[in-house]
């Protein structure tokens, strides 16, 4: 039997966009919630617990964006003009608040607020922007030949506003989350006070994000619904209650870690809840990976490389956390 | 209305990475001056080597950072405006791309935040071997982007399916294309170079302040080095790849410099003004011959003009003839500038000469108007095409209408001017700071100020001793 390729690499970009989605996700939430920062030390502390590592965790941005170029360009040039709108909105929005890890420091005291909101916004609509693209893509493209025939605005709906809010929530989530873990004291207690309150928006938007999804296709309402493909899918949602309980009792407990590891379970589920509904397809209900994928050559050249480096790239990216591993305390940083 | 929509995708295309080279065009030679200040400090222990390192690592940050999110927009752009080019480029040029960040961003991202933050957690030698990191990151970033820059300008080791895509055939041949090796050189020597003036027109501005500065000599003094070796080797690596394009690129080398006709003995132009439309350069001051002899290393060689290629073919003269003689002539007053520097040194007067300084100070930003004249040369001379000579720029466009693009550029250029004004305006702030006053959180650091040594106890020519009163 021949290796299936194009299968290994939509597994291997899969686990980048994954990869993105909670390392950048829980800067891009510890930005959302930055207003809810009540001073400026905890503002500064909040921003110095990610400041070693958001760079990193954008890096995967452009592995997954940079990967389906190279593996699927088909799927590559037929999504980037669907969603051209939001694309260039998230790109703006980290634009603004790449900058302001080095601006708000640099700024005088006047000016800071409002780099704060650059900070806050930027985060923000990233995050929505991302949430609709999402959402735009699991409605479907159409497509005609090899391009995009839709129009400008489809990526806006019902329900891709919902699935931007819905990520924003989560990406919340994992910033309260991942603030518990690197803080102490008051600024600690604050953080479990609002991830009991963005993890219950988050849980209500899982929840409709998992009746309207099989509503948009019969297709994967019968692979949700129907017996006994059932058999197989039941465990996620049954997953995903354990794991919001464990998040939930462990708000309440002194192990600092838990709340976010038990939010890295509930974004890894409902990323398999999506791939369920989205597979074979990587323009749903367009164009299928196999149909996307690059000749074999360019897919064969860069497995060796991604082979070879990504479990380096892992280590020292696990080194690097390692480095800024407890609790981070004012005064820390260069600044 | 397509014809609007090519020309507002070119624009932002333009626009956008034009803001972007500026910033890995200073940390690419930043990174690596960092690491052998650090290198330095190591070795011999003077302080004066580790002040300068965390004065410019704190430039660095900030240039960084505009570098990493103006990059990031590139990635996407390819897709969001360029999406027939990436399909038809993807298979040869995405894999080049996956490399670059596969081995390079990772590598610098990951090493960044340590090099930035980790002084105190990982200690002095490991510390030094994330700054090198990064500098050999942003390094191998340049190796990938521009052999994906250069295929585009000699496309090799290709064959094309019935899709209309490129397929690679021999990823040596595609890696290694026919003018990689002399872009690449060109423009390492170039972000070096640049980098170089900066630091040179720095240490220059706080010499004119205080020429007793420990600090501002040891970078002046290092900048004038390199301008004075760099700039030379510079002119002759620039010069090979005149002629690597002339063997692959000829009507981009004929818009440069202005010949319509081909001809033997072709003189070369000095000024003019190249009309397309009557398709001759008007108003010329030419030196018989020498553009023969400069091209072919003959007074007899025949030098291409436009006119041996199809009208639909031609590159716009009039633009790459100018940011061409803009790119040589910044050059030349690197190369003089370098050539001074060592005459004063030679006389003693390296830190004294004001006329020197004054030079070296408006020299400051030569680099970056440099490379962005060189960079509107190669890539307005490649045009009309993405793909040289098999995919036309109108060809590659995406089915993008013109008043999204047109939006998408407005916003562009709001949000950049905003942003990369005020980073540049930080930037600047930070290096009108003296390198002499204590920077950083380390308050039992030692702290002098030019001020409180006293300066009519030092003699005119000996730097300040490194055992000041306020240490």
């Amino acid at each position: 039997m021949a290796i299936d390729l194009p299968l290994i690499w939509a597994v291997l970009i899969a686990v980048a966009i994954f990869a993105y989605v909670v390392l950048d996700g829980f800067d891009l939430g510890v930005g959302i919630l930055f207003p809810a920062g009540r001073t400026e030390s905890e503002r500064t502390l909040m921003m110095n617990s990610i400041a070693p590592v958001w760079d990193g965790n954008e890096t995967w941005l452009i592995l997954g964006g940079g990967g389906l170029f190279a593996v699927f360009p088909l799927a590559y040039s037929i999504l980037m003009p669907a969603l051209y709108a939001p694309i260039i909105a998230m790109l703006m929005g980290l634009v603004f608040r790449g900058v302001v890890f080095e601006f708000r420091f640099k700024s005088s005291a006047r000016s800071r607020p409002r780099w704060d909101a650059a900070f806050f916004m930027g985060s923000f609509v990233a995050a929505f922007a991302q949430g609709i693209a999402l959402g735009a893509v699991v409605q479907g493209v159409p497509v005609e030949g090899r391009a995009y025939t839709g129009g400008w605005f489809d990526w806006l709906s019902p329900f891709s506003v919902m699935t931007g809010l819905a990520l924003v929530s989560g990406y919340a989530l994992l910033g309260a989350t991942w603030l518990i873990w690197k803080t102490e004291g008051p600024s600690q207690q604050h953080f479990r006070t609002i991830a009991r309150n963005v993890g219950l928006a988050l849980l209500c938007f899982i929840g409709i994000v998992s009746i309207w999804t099989p509503l948009l296709d019969p297709e994967i309402f019968t692979r949700w619904f129907s017996y006994p493909s059932s058999l197989y899918t039941l465990p996620v949602p049954v997953m995903v209650v354990a794991a919001a309980a464990l998040m939930f009792t462990s708000l309440r407990g002194t192990r600092d870690g838990v709340p976010f590891l038990a939010a890295l379970v509930l974004f890894l589920l409902s990323y398999i809840g999506l791939a369920i509904g989205l597979y074979p397809y990587i323009v749903p209900r367009s164009v299928t990976i196999w149909q996307a994928a690059a000749p074999e050559s360019s897919q064969k050249f860069l497995l060796v490389g991604a082979a070879v480096l990504l479990p380096v790239i892992l280590a020292y990216t696990a080194y690097a956390y390692w480095v800024f591993r407890g609790k981070v305390r004012p005064g820390e940083g260069y600044h | 209305m397509d014809e609007l929509a090519l020309d507002l995708a070119r624009a932002q295309f333009a626009f956008t990475v034009s803001f972007h080279i500026i910033f890995p065009a200073f940390s690419i030679g930043l990174a690596s001056y960092l690491a052998v200040l650090e290198g330095l400090w190591l070795l011999t222990g003077r302080p004066v080597y580790l002040k300068l390192f965390r004065y410019w690592l704190k430039i660095f940050a900030v240039a960084f950072g505009m570098g990493v999110v103006s990059g990031i927009v590139m990635t996407y752009q390819f897709g969001t405006n360029w999406s027939v080019f990436s399909d038809k480029t993807g298979p040869v040029l995405g894999p080049v791309i996956g490399y670059e960040v596969l081995t390079a961003f990772f590598l610098e991202a990951g090493f960044l935040g340590i090099m930035l933050f980790g002084m105190n957690k990982v200690g002095p030698r490991l510390h030094f071997s994330a700054t090198a990191l990064v500098a050999f990151g942003t390094a191998l970033s340049g190796f990938w982007i521009l052999s994906a820059n250069s295929w585009m300008h000699t496309p090799a080791g290709y064959s094309i399916n019935e899709a209309g895509q490129f397929v690679p055939e021999d990823w040596f041949k595609i890696v290694f294309n026919p003018s990689f090796p002399y872009r690449f050189v060109h423009m390492m020597l170039a972000a070096y170079l640049t980098t170089a003036f900066v630091v040179g027109a720095v240490g220059a501005w706080h010499l004119l302040r205080d020429r007793t500065s420990e600090a501002a000599r040891v970078m002046f003094s290092m900048a004038m080095w390199m301008a004075a070796i760099v700039a030379p080797i510079q002119a002759f690596a620039g010069d090979m790849h005149g002629l690597n394009t002339l063997a692959h690129q000829p009507a981009k080398i004929a818009a440069m410099e202005g010949h319509f006709e081909s001809r033997t003995r072709a003189p070369l132009i000095l000024f003019g003004v190249p009309d397309m439309e009557k398709a001759e350069t008007l108003y010329k001051i030419e030196i018989p011959d020498l553009g023969s002899l400069i091209l072919t290393h003959s007074l007899d060689g025949k030098v291409p003009g436009l006119k041996d290629f199809p009208r639909e073919d031609w590159p716009n003269a009039t633009v790459v003839f100018f940011t061409f003689r803009i790119m040589v002539g910044i050059g030349f007053l690197m190369i003089a500038l370098g050539f001074l520097s060592l005459w004063k040194r030679w006389t003693g007067a390296l830190y004294e000469s004001r006329f020197l300084h004054r030079f070296a100070l408006v020299m400051g930003p030569s680099g970056f108007v440099a490379v962005l004249a060189g960079w509107f040369t190669t890539e307005i001379g490649r045009q009309p095409f993405t793909v040289y000579g098999l995919l036309r720029t109108a060809d590659s466009v995406s089915p993008v209408a013109a008043p999204a693009v047109g939006t998408s550029l407005a916003v562009f250029i709001l949000v950049y001017c905003i942003i990369f004004g005020i980073g540049i305006l930080y930037i600047l702030r930070s290096m009108r700071n003296s390198p002499e006053e204590g920077i950083g959180p380390e308050a039992g650091h030692p702290i002098r100020t030019a001020g409180i040594t006293p300066v009519a106890a030092l003699s005119q020519d000996k730097p300040e001793t490194s055992g000041a009163p306020a240490e």
